[in-house]
């Protein structure tokens, strides 16, 4: 079917970096992290709230806020750096070859036009169709992504819709013009559990169906377990491990992952009145230069050296790889004592 | 690495609320220039017989029309020339500053009685009573009150107690507006549920609870209708329809010196400037008051 | 929609009543217009004769009833000065008037909005602050004394342009400035608050994401929704104009009804008064109305309910 390991990967980031000037400093949000997308693959980043996830989205995309600056050794993406383009260049990227959807679907589109307007907008911004066929392929795409009476929904306006029919159609806008990358940023967060899963769902058969790689960002590890390929974990501006879903579930390296797939409660596995695993301790400040590692304060084996010099890449496999002081082995152990 | 919670020690030494206000009040440029500005016209009004070098109303019909100190003719017996009728313009415009300052405050106070009273009314009460108060309100805000005022003044004799008169029973508009959102917005909250729940009196309820926190509201439209009040007097003046000659308003001054633009333009310059800076100095005292009181709403 | 339209509608009419009816009585009650008519030189009895003869005698209510009904036919009475029936007064006026409000809300609009939206695209820059100044200094100065600064620099210091008269439409441009001025800071504000907030919120960022470009983002998909307020604002503000015509009119020797309402409140010509008053007020609420209905209208989430 797919082979996606042989082909050259459609997205590479290396060394990206944000950090926001802000009154008390340099707030180091997102921290020389790299990784890599293949075609057609699905490859999650997961990590709590404000560990720079939506950030680097954010990033890639050129979307940054006022106050947010940008760096990197190279963006690449299907041979053109994203990095060295212009504003105008980049905006004929977005939308097209790369979309992204958000987080909240009732505050995403625009209340003072109707859904056909803004679906059609895309397309004639990118490609010189006409109205009709703007018109056509609007209807398509939303029948698509489930939605019936397409054709009549076109002249609705988005607060005649409920939140899971909102997200489907951003869905249908990220796809009007075939992009080859589609950034979804915890699209289910908002909804209900019930629509949560007809989402996912959904998006992966458009993958399949267009042949689009995706970045899913997410907090939720069943999320990650249902829909992902490869996965990024982020911890406080830092990528700390990354390899494939199976390979992370399975053998997790580092503390902090371990600590992550601790806290989920296993049916059959977990017995009632059973402590259910806690990362004790919060998020560091990123604010200011700091060499070290980030999960220092919270991790269990942190040791004196943690706290001063970058814990080093062990990579495993060709797809699993882990920054911390601690070796391989003992690393496997924890993780066997911890994922009992 | 730090963590988010602060020590004891740290606790202590932070800023009390009323340090903070005061902090912000002087870090604000604004509300410093006017509030100076106001405090200045205040006092030139309050000491205008000590300082007044002559009377405003000595009329001197050989030294007409004489030019200010900066005018090579002029001289620093009348550092700001006479009018039409000899009258010193420096005594003329000081005495002035009493009759804005007397109308602005009065019409303030009148109006934001009547407005207040209203708006807290319609917004505590809700349903029917605020139908009622709203409807009031709208058929005000329908009203010409330039047109009205005029009307009313010139057919019962211009006057400063007409004027105040007048002025405060038209002018409540944007209290009742302001007030009564904002008690509806504090009606809502849970210390007045539990005021009520104690079983306190509605009128204690008013008092003890929607007042003090309507209180920052009311200083700000108060200072902002007093601007208005003063604009309006100087209008009404101006048209002759307001304050009476021999009084020194800054408007009737304006008023009398318009037949003399062309040759004896400080006539009306000088009043006009005066009247600029009052407004002027009321509206950043009130802009200030309201960024300072509630700077999430800072735009 | 239709039922939000029709109770607006009702609504206005009977605040139009309550203000005729307040204005009456604050004119008769404020004044004798038996004595008006009947001038400096009568006497007790021509006074007398003369309010049996008007009927100023009988009821308020029944004066005022008479009124309104004359009025729902467009007979305002005949003015005591003019001698003329006041509808054909008004009728000559209030086109003048019109023109004049038109443009400085027109003028208002042209140079407010845009500073608004430049103001709030770059908050705290220079063009930001220099708007702020504009509209801090534009609120405090007192609209009849700038009439007479513009006439002194633009008519006589630099003849450029007539101080008065209606012939053409350079007369129209002083008068136009000083209308308008006052409510520029007003909108230049609320255009700036309105564009910062709707810049901040999520459907910017989603036709942002889109690929749009900045001028479509910001007209199509920003400005759109930032104006509704401004559109109502504006509405009222011609009102407000209405008002500060009588400085105006009356400054620049324009003959419309701000100038026709000083005169006959210097003259004590009761029936012109009391016509312009309900003038005012029908169109003022009228405009609120409008202002009301171009707001629903504006937001779908009101007009497709």
């Amino acid at each position: 079917m797919d082979d996606k390991a042989s082909l050259s990967p459609l997205l590479e980031v290396e060394r990206l970096s944000v950090s926001i000037l802000i009154a008390a400093g340099d707030l180091h949000a997102v921290h020389d992290i790299s990784f890599t997308v293949k075609k057609g693959e699905t490859l999650c980043i997961v990590g709590e709230s404000g560990c720079g996830k939506s950030l680097s989205a954010l990033a890639i995309m050129g979307l940054l806020p006022k106050r947010a600056r940008r760096t990197g050794n190279r963006l690449v993406f299907s041979g053109t750096d994203l990095l060295r383009l212009s504003e105008r260049e980049m905006a004929d990227i977005r939308g097209s070859r790369i979309t992204m959807i958000f987080q909240e679907p009732m505050t995403s589109l625009n209340p003072a036009y109707n859904i056909g307007n803004q679906l059609m907008e895309t397309l004639l911004r990118h490609r010189k169709v006409s109205r009709s066929e703007a018109r056509d392929r609007s209807i398509f795409l939303l029948e698509k992504t489930g939605i019936t009476a397409a054709s009549r929904r076109l002249g609705q306006y988005p607060h005649q819709l409920s939140g899971g029919l909102r997200q489907r159609v951003m869905i249908a806008m990220a796809l009007m013009c075939e992009p080859e990358l589609i950034i979804a940023d915890e699209p289910t967060t908002a909804l209900d559990v019930t629509i949560q899963a007809q989402i996912l769902n959904l998006l992966a058969e458009l993958q399949r169906e267009f042949h689009m790689a995706m970045i899913l960002i997410t907090h939720d590890l069943g999320i990650v377990a249902r829909a992902g390929d490869r996965v990024e974990v982020m911890y406080a501006s830092k990528i700390v491990e990354a390899g494939s879903v199976h390979e992370i579930f399975e053998s997790p390296m580092h503390p902090y992952t371990q600590g992550l797939l601790a806290c989920i409660p296993l049916p059959g596995k977990t017995r009632r009145g059973e402590h259910l695993g806690s990362i004790p301790g919060m998020v560091p400040t990123l604010i200011g230069e700091f060499t070290g590692c980030n999960f220092y304060n919270r991790c269990p084996y942190a040791q004196k050296t943690c706290a001063t010099s970058e814990p080093e890449l062990h990579a495993l496999a060709p797809d699993h790889g882990y920054r911390c002081i601690l070796e391989p082995d003992k690393c496997r152990r924890n993780a066997e004592k911890v994922l009992r | 690495m730090s963590t988010d919670t602060l020590s004891t020690v740290e606790q202590i030494m932070e800023p009390t609320p009323g340090q903070l206000l005061r902090r912000r009040i002087f870090r604000h440029r604004g509300l410093m220039i006017g509030a100076s500005i106001l405090a200045l016209i205040m006092l030139m009004a309050v000491t205008a017989p000590l300082i007044a070098p002559h009377h405003p109303y000595q009329q001197d019909l050989l030294n007409r029309l004489m030019r200010p100190v900066w005018h090579p003719e002029g001289t620093w017996e009348h550092p700001l020339g006479t009018d039409h009728l000899g009258r010193d313009y420096l005594t003329r415009l000081i005495y002035g500053a009493q009759i804005s300052l007397l109308i602005g405050f009065s019409v303030a106070v009148i109006s934001g009685l009547i407005g207040t009273a209203l708006g807290i009314v319609g917004g505590y009460f809700g349903g029917r009573v605020d139908m009622v108060v709203t409807f009031i309100i709208t058929v005000r805000l329908s009203m010409p009150v330039v047109l009205v005022a005029l009307a009313v003044v010139a057919l019962v004799g211009g006057s400063l107690r007409t004027v105040i008169t007048v002025l405060g029973l038209l002018m409540w508009n944007r209290y009742a507006v302001v007030i009564r959102s904002s008690t509806m917005m504090i009606r809502s909250q849970d210390y007045v549920a539990a005021a009520k729940a104690v079983g306190s009196s509605v009128l204690r309820i008013l008092l003890t609870e929607i007042m003090p926190n309507v209180l920052n509201n009311l200083v700000v439209v108060a200072t902002l209708e007093m601007a208005n009040a003063i604009l309006l007097e100087a209008v009404l003046s101006f048209l002759g329809l307001g304050i009476q000659p021999p009084l020194p308003s800054w408007g009737l001054m304006v008023s009398e010196g318009k037949d003399y633009i062309f040759f004896e333009p400080w006539l009306i310059t000088i009043p006009g400037i005066a009247l600029f800076l009052l407004v002027l100095s009321t509206n950043l005292l009130g802009d200030g008051i309201h960024d300072v009181t509630a700077p999430e709403s800072h735009g | 929609m239709l039922v939000y339209t029709i109770k607006r509608i009702l609504l206005a009419l009977l605040v139009t009543l309550c203000v005729s009816s307040i204005s009456f009585g604050l004119l008769f009650l404020s004044s004798d217009p038996a004595t008006a008519i009947a001038g400096e030189a009568a006497t007790d009895e021509d006074i007398v004769y003369i309010r049996k003869l008007y009927g100023f005698d009988r009821p308020l209510i029944v004066q005022y009833v008479e009124w309104v009904g004359k009025a729902l036919r467009g007979d305002f009475g005949k003015s005591y000065y003019f001698r003329m029936p006041v509808s054909q007064i008004l009728a000559d006026r209030l086109p003048i008037t019109l023109k004049l409000g038109t443009s400085a809300v027109i003028f208002a609009v042209v140079l407010s909005v845009p500073l608004g939206v430049v103001a709030a695209m770059r908050p705290n820059s220079w063009i930001d602050r220099v708007a702020l100044f504009l509209s801090i200094m534009g609120q405090a100065l007192p609209s009849f004394w700038f009439a007479l600064m513009l006439i002194v620099l633009l008519s006589i210091m630099f003849p450029l342009l007539p101080p008065s008269g209606t012939e053409t439409w350079v007369h129209f441009v002083m008068p136009t400035i000083v209308l308008g001025y006052f409510a520029m800071p007003a909108i230049m504000r609320l255009t700036r608050a309105g564009m910062m907030e709707v810049m901040a919120s999520d459907y910017i960022r989603t036709a942002r994401a889109k690929g749009l470009l900045p001028a479509k983002v910001l007209i199509k998909h920003a400005l759109r929704n930032a104006i509704i307020p401004v559109v109502s604002v504006a509405a009222v503000q011609f009102g407000f104009m209405l008002g500060g015509s009588i400085v105006v009119e009356t400054i620049f020797a324009l003959h419309g009804m701000g100038y026709l309402a000083w005169e006959s409140i210097n003259r004590s010509d009761l029936p012109t008064v009391q016509a312009v008053i309900l003038v005012f007020s029908i169109i003022y609420v009228v405009l609120t109305l409008l202002a009301d209905l171009i707001n629903a209208w504006l937001d779908p989430r009101i007009r497709v309910a």
